[in-house]
């Protein structure tokens, strides 16, 4: 264990340098203090409106403070004044890079209540949209985080296999950001024709090219100098603010509801969970990249098998939830997305919350992004694949 | 019948030559830095001003930042803020006077010609010091500090790979040095003048604070840093025009010293015939590309990592290389 924490280590001598040449120096010849730097809520590293009161003596950054709510839009308040079928776009608005994941733990909440039963149709093909939707997200991901640590090339890759993707989306959704296909009991309509095709294509494009990226940033050397055992997240620190997602996946923590607590239809497919075992930033990117080939894996699998008959399940006319209560969480793009309905029997919610990802996963900043470079700072925000949407709601 | 220039004529001919020049130069290598990234990175690039593939698009541009507000921060040091730019753009163009285009295509044939060369390009450092100082922003500070110590840190490779040339030749003017230059330029002598010229290379690029070294000015961490609070035409004199004007000078500068400058890449009659001009341009369009091809390839490396790299390799590399060169010179 002699290379981990490398970077925290060097910052540390360098703090600790500081501090005994002020204590030295006469303070009218040589005074350093700390400065606070306010990172945002405009700052490109920041993607979205969110802040950071960072204390920097020097270029290590001593304390780092975000600041969030920028984007606050009341989302649990105005859902309770929504029809439930009005919701599902609202919610897909959260994390606005994988809309159609958020509409999913929604319908499920939903089903459970009312006893809706889901046909196999409708179940396979919620699952390759949800993951077609979460390898766009992920890919977007690779894009930024090449874009903050400098390299610009990963940007025009990334987005040259989004396209693919998002096309087969678009043909069977219309929309190519905020989808609002699913419906409660099923979909919104069938498919296209030509979907299934578009989307292999789609897929396969990115899997064949998966080397490409390996080879353009993980295997890059200063990529590596700038990533490995930088912005180290502690399994236990992990565990204690509720991370999930690639970024827990990267510290060590295996658990994928998908796997571990399957929904819908996805224990009738065979997938990995990738995971790192430092959890720096280097592992967490890593994971993000093959979690891609992974749902690729599943898109492939769920359109070979694809069963035939009915969209949509027996659904009464006004979606009226009975009284109850119910929490359901799933897998989303960044993280454990989870949804606790309470119904009074309204054709509304009485309340739901939103246990959205990034706003757990962000509350971990501050412990990791202590006693770190600047330029390490950028590279730690690019690595904990947040959107802004998810943080606020 | 003859024309008898005096001297102030030359000088004014030869200064109005340079002015011309200069921002012509930059154009082009702007442009070609749009379109080789632009296709290492398969897309078109800029395709519509000016008609033909876009070749009008810094014309435009300039421009767009010709009409730009000039803003001054309220906070800034207004005289020291828009001194700077000038003390950025005056050294890029006084590079160019000693760049041997062809054997007796020089402004000035300095005797000491490596020597001002190298004097001239640290001057701009107090330009982006004054800069970012003046602004009175705080990512202009780190960036301005950045930028000083990674000048000073790489001002001394490429001084040290500078002078193995110099020691080869046994001459500081740059026409002398590239009449010494022996065939095969850069393998010539064995192992040292490649070594050599590969410093400079690593040197050039991050004393242009281009990526893979481009802390100083990263976008994505501190904004351009020295030069967050400049818009409009403050902005290309003190940043983008005095990059790519750089990025040339130091380019025909490596063509200069390691390529053998004007001289054909290999000594054999047919290619005797070709105008000295066509192998200088040649050989600097291929440093600049090179330039342009390290960009899209790496991401950026961390200050202290950059340091290090310099004062832990190149720096002791080059020493060494000045052992062997005066070895060479001695005892070959």
């Amino acid at each position: 264990m002699a290379t981990t924490e490398r970077g925290i280590r060097n910052a540390d001598e360098v703090v600790r340098e500081a501090e005994e040449t002020q204590v030295e120096a006469p303070r009218d010849r040589i005074g350093t203090e700390e400065m606070i730097l306010n990172v945002g809520p405009q700052h490109p590293a920041t993607h979205g409106v969110f802040r950071l009161l960072a204390t920097i003596d020097g270029e290590v950054l001593v304390h780092a403070e975000p600041v969030i709510g920028y984007m606050h839009r009341g989302y649990e308040k105005l859902v309770e004044q929504r029809d439930y079928r009005q919701i599902t776009n609202l919610v897909s608005r959260m994390d606005w890079l994988s809309g159609i994941n958020n509409e999913f733990p929604l319908w499920l909440a939903v089903e459970k209540l009312m006893e809706i039963e889901v046909p196999p149709r409708a179940q396979y093909l919620r699952v390759v949209m949800v993951e077609l939707n979460r390898i766009i997200n992920h890919l977007m991901f690779f894009a930024s985080f090449g874009a903050e640590l400098g390299a610009i090339t990963p940007t025009f890759y990334a987005f040259r296999e989004r396209e693919e993707i998002q096309q087969a989306l678009e043909m069977a959704t219309g929309g190519r950001m905020h989808f609002g296909f699913f419906r409660p009991g099923g979909l919104k309509e069938d498919v296209p024709r030509g979907f299934f095709a578009q989307a292999l294509k789609g897929v396969r494009q990115v899997i064949n090219r998966l080397p490409d990226y390996e080879n353009l940033l993980l295997g890059n050397e200063i990529f590596k100098k700038r990533t490995i055992d930088v912005g180290v997240l502690e399994k236990e620190v992990a565990y204690n603010y509720g991370v999930s997602g690639p970024i827990a996946r990267g510290s060590n923590i295996t658990f994928d509801v998908r796997k571990d607590e399957p929904y819908s239809c996805y224990d009738h497919f065979d997938f990995d969970v990738p995971y790192g075992t430092n959890g720096d930033c280097f592992d967490r990117f890593w994971v993000l990249v093959h979690e891609v080939v992974e749902s690729a894996k599943i898109v492939e699998q769920a359109i070979e098998g694809m069963p035939t008959g009915p969209i949509v399940g027996k659904v009464p006319r006004v979606i009226q939830a009975p009284e109850g209560e119910v929490y359901v969480r799933t897998e989303n793009s960044l993280g454990e997305l989870g949804m606790y309905l309470i119904s009074d029997g309204d054709r509304r919610p009485y309340r739901l919350k939103l246990r959205t990802p990034s706003y757990s996963n962000v509350s971990a900043l501050p412990h990791v992004l202590e006693n770190t470079f600047v330029s390490d700072m950028i590279a730690i925000l690019g690595s904990f694949f947040f959107v802004l949407g998810d943080i606020d709601r | 019948m003859d024309i008898v220039l005096t001297d102030w004529q030359i000088l004014l001919l030869k200064v109005g030559i340079v002015l011309a020049l200069v921002p012509g130069v930059t154009l082009v290598a702007g442009y070609a830095e749009h379109k080789v990234m632009a296709h290492l990175q398969h897309r078109l690039g800029p395709m519509y001003p000016g008609g033909f593939h876009g070749w009008a698009t810094l014309l435009a541009d300039g421009l767009k930042f010709l009409y730009k507000e000039d803003i001054i921060p309220a906070a800034a040091d207004k005289r020291v803020f828009s001194l700077a730019p000038f003390l950025i753009f005056v050294p890029t163009v006084l590079i160019y006077l000693v760049i041997p285009v062809d054997r007796a295509l020089i402004v000035e044939d300095l005797d000491v010609g490596i020597f001002y060369l190298l004097a001239i390009s640290s001057v701009s450092v107090i330009g982006v010091l004054m800069a970012g100082w003046s602004s009175a922003n705080k990512y202009s500070l780190i960036g301005t500090f950045r930028a000083a110590a990674q000048l000073i840190a790489y001002e001394l490779p490429i001084v040290l790979s500078a002078a193995v040339v110099a020691m080869l030749a046994g001459s500081l003017s740059l026409v002398q040095i590239v009449e010494a230059q022996r065939w095969p330029f850069l393998f010539w002598p064995p192992g040292i003048g490649l070594a050599a010229f590969l410093v400079f290379t690593g040197a050039t690029i991050a004393e242009l604070t281009r990526p893979p070294f481009d802390m100083p000015v990263a976008e994505s961490e501190i904004i351009t840093g020295p030069f967050t609070e400049y818009s409009g035409m403050r902005f290309i004199f003190s940043f983008f025009f005095p990059e790519v004007a750089n990025m040339v000078a130091l380019g025909a500068i490596g063509a200069t010293l390691f390529l053998g400058g004007y001289r054909p890449i290999v000594p054999w009659g047919p290619l005797e015939v070709i105008p000295g001009v066509v192998w200088f341009l040649l050989k600097t369009s291929f440093m600049v590309f090179l330039f342009l091809w390290i960009r899209p390839t790496f991401p950026r490396l961390r200050e202290d990592q950059l340091q290090k790299f310099a004062w832990k390799f190149l720096i002791p590399v080059s020493l060494a290389l000045i052992l062997a060169a005066g070895a060479w010179v001695l005892y070959v």
